[in-house]
């Protein structure tokens, strides 16, 4: 079995602050990680290897410097790592990012493709579904949980819904964007970390993938920025450091006040 | 692409086991305001299966048309069949504008009919707008963790096209004699692309109330710190006839379900009051509470980010204020 793993380089957005004068997104010395739930499809993915021998693959889109996500994927134990990355992809929105990785998974010899479900730093959740669709193969998002049946070669699916999950199966390609909270990611290992450094990480330029120029980065993105803005935040009541009975009786008329009691 | 070709704006009404979903009536109410704007009619695409009697009540919550897509296919979601029907009535329909609410359903659909379209798609939408100059639709929507928010459009394609969270935007008031066109859409099935095969569908045990629906939320952070702390909130909110929910961390920790959690991550809310009890406010949970009408919050810790939104701030023990104020509340019903 051959799996492609597709992840993104966020910034930790956890760690992401607000400067109070300029009212901007403070950037700097915020850590960039591997997305988290792109790390749960990783372990999917290595959790088959485990299993059933398979070979995986982890690709992604971005800056020279996501290198070494793809280094961390290498000591968790993944086999062979594309960097694709080329000015002519910058600006891209997730149709045109979703057609620059279905542009590598063509070039590439693949049954199953794993995604996470989406990356924190823009919440959209789109970019797997639009790779499933350029490449015609069935996908299931919000998996937490696989299954592999070797001699039925069928996958069985856990998927998360807001009510329960659904059960599904299917035999053949197809495509799985993963939830983080499903699997606990392994530790990059001791010799993986060795090994990490001797791997060669692969990088492509635009022109190794088959996809037109016009369909590329900000070209190729249907969705413009308008603009960006810090919240407004509403203006904030008083503040009083009273003790429990003073703050009993300032709770109550505040209930009093918006006729709940 | 020609533009005058597409008009309208349209609501995907998702529905599940038959059940018109908040979100799609949401949507409506939203499609009205924008409608006013555009002057164009509001649809909405009913897809499912023995459904169509369902129909009327898009109508009664503002919808102008419905296009109904009664089919077993659609019996239960599963992405292609519901891709290959979605996508057939826009192709036939052409809308210039189509939202869609942002649930497991929305969002997988949405990317897929966006992909085979090849359209764009802006996700979680939080605010919706025309450009009263460009006409065009405006799509504003929190990224990086709710800490910046982005304004997109679609300027070059069609239909322009959005995932909306659920809980933000107000429903309109039904009204049951108001009269519309529902008009039936028979889709061609390529039943050969049905690859991935629904084996049976598991139903969590769910909350007695959604807490998106309840007009008091009682709310506990990493202050309240266990279950027994819960508890209190619990005595606390049912004097009041609210709703215990819970910052990420308690879910995160386990000590409370995630239907129950109300942030970026979780559950958008809008109460008549919202009580953050210790709560230290992360830009992600405010995102999910900070439209509640009147919002208490209580914590040891002045410097909380929380008290930025709070209407009424107390620095204080919550464990010592909750307790108080339950007794003090039972006093005042017993009047």
């Amino acid at each position: 079995m051959k799996i492609l793993v597709c992840i993104k380089q966020v910034p930790d957005t956890t760690e992401i602050k607000i400067d109070p004068v300029t009212k901007t997104l403070v950037r700097e010395g915020v850590p960039a990680i591997m997305n988290p739930d792109d790390k749960g499809g990783l372990e999917f993915a290595l959790q088959l290897k485990d299993k059933f021998g398979a070979e995986v693959t982890v690709v992604t889109m971005g800056i020279p410097a996501a290198e070494i996500i793809l280094r961390e994927a290498f000591a968790m134990g993944a086999d062979r790592a594309i960097l694709l990355t080329d000015r002519k992809l910058g600006g891209a929105d997730t149709l045109a990012t979703s057609k620059a990785l279905a542009g590598v998974a063509r070039q590439l010899d693949w049954d199953l493709i794993i995604a996470g479900r989406q990356a924190i730093d823009g919440d959209t959740a789109q970019v797997g579904p639009e790779i499933s669709e350029h490449l015609g193969i069935p996908q299931i998002s919000y998996v937490a949980g696989l299954e592999y049946d070797a001699a039925s070669k069928k996958f069985t699916v856990t998927k998360e819904t807001e009510d329960g999950c659904q059960i599904l199966e299917f035999q053949g390609k197809a495509l799985l964007t993963c939830l983080a909270s499903a699997v606990k990611p392994r530790y990059m290992s001791v010799g993986g970390i060795v090994d990490a450094y001797g791997k060669e990480v692969e990088v492509w330029g635009a022109d190794r993938i088959d996809v037109p120029e016009t369909e590329l980065g900000l070209k190729g993105s249907p969705t413009k920025v308008v603009k960006s803005f810090t919240k407004e935040l509403k203006e904030p009541g008083q503040v009083h450091e009273v003790d429990a009975e003073e703050a009993v009786e300032l709770i109550v008329a505040k209930l009093k006040e918006k006729h709940i009691i | 692409m020609d533009f005058s070709d597409y008009k309208d704006i349209y609501v995907f009404a998702e529905q599940r086991d038959g059940e018109i979903q908040p979100v799609a009536l949401e949507l409506i109410g939203k499609a009205r305001d924008l409608s006013q704007v555009t002057n164009e009619k509001v649809v909405a695409i009913l897809a499912g299966s023995g459904i169509a009697d369902k129909a009327q009540t898009l109508v009664a919550y503002g919808a102008d048309k419905v296009i109904v897509i009664d089919e077993p296919e659609l019996k239960d979601y599963v992405t292609e069949q519901y891709t290959q029907a979605v996508f057939q009535a826009v192709n036939a329909f052409k809308p210039s504008i189509l939202m869609y609410g942002a649930t497991t359903i929305g969002r997988d659909l949405a990317p897929r009919i966006a992909a085979r379209l090849g359209t764009g798609l802006t996700a979680d939408c939080t605010k919706l707008t025309i450009n009263e100059e460009t006409r065009e639709f405006e799509m504003t929507r929190p990224a990086f963790g709710g800490n910046l928010m982005a304004t997109i459009k679609c300027p070059e394609h069609r239909p322009q096209m959005s995932t909306v969270r659920p809980g933000v935007m107000p429903k309109a008031t039904p009204d049951f004699n108001r009269k519309g066109e529902i008009v039936s859409f028979k889709p061609k099935f390529d039943a050969s692309k049905f690859v991935v095969k629904l084996v049976k569908t598991v139903k969590a045990q769910k909350a007695a109330v959604d807490i998106a629906d309840a007009k008091i939320l009682v709310s506990g952070g990493r202050g309240v710190g266990c279950k027994e702390g819960f508890d209190m909130l619990q005595g606390l909110a049912t004097v009041l006839g609210g709703e215990v929910s819970s910052s990420r961390a308690m879910v995160d920790a386990g000590v409370m379900p995630h239907d129950r959690q109300v942030g970026q991550t979780g559950k958008t809310v809008r109460p008549a009051v919202y009580f953050a009890l210790g709560i230290s406010g992360a830009i992600q949970h405010l995102a999910g509470m900070e439209e509640s009408e009147t919002i208490i919050a209580v914590n040891k810790d002045k410097f909380a980010p929380i008290f930025s939104v709070a209407d009424l701030g107390i620095v204080c023990d919550l464990n010592k204020v909750v307790p108080l104020l339950t007794e003090r509340l039972k006093k005042e019903q017993a009047r």
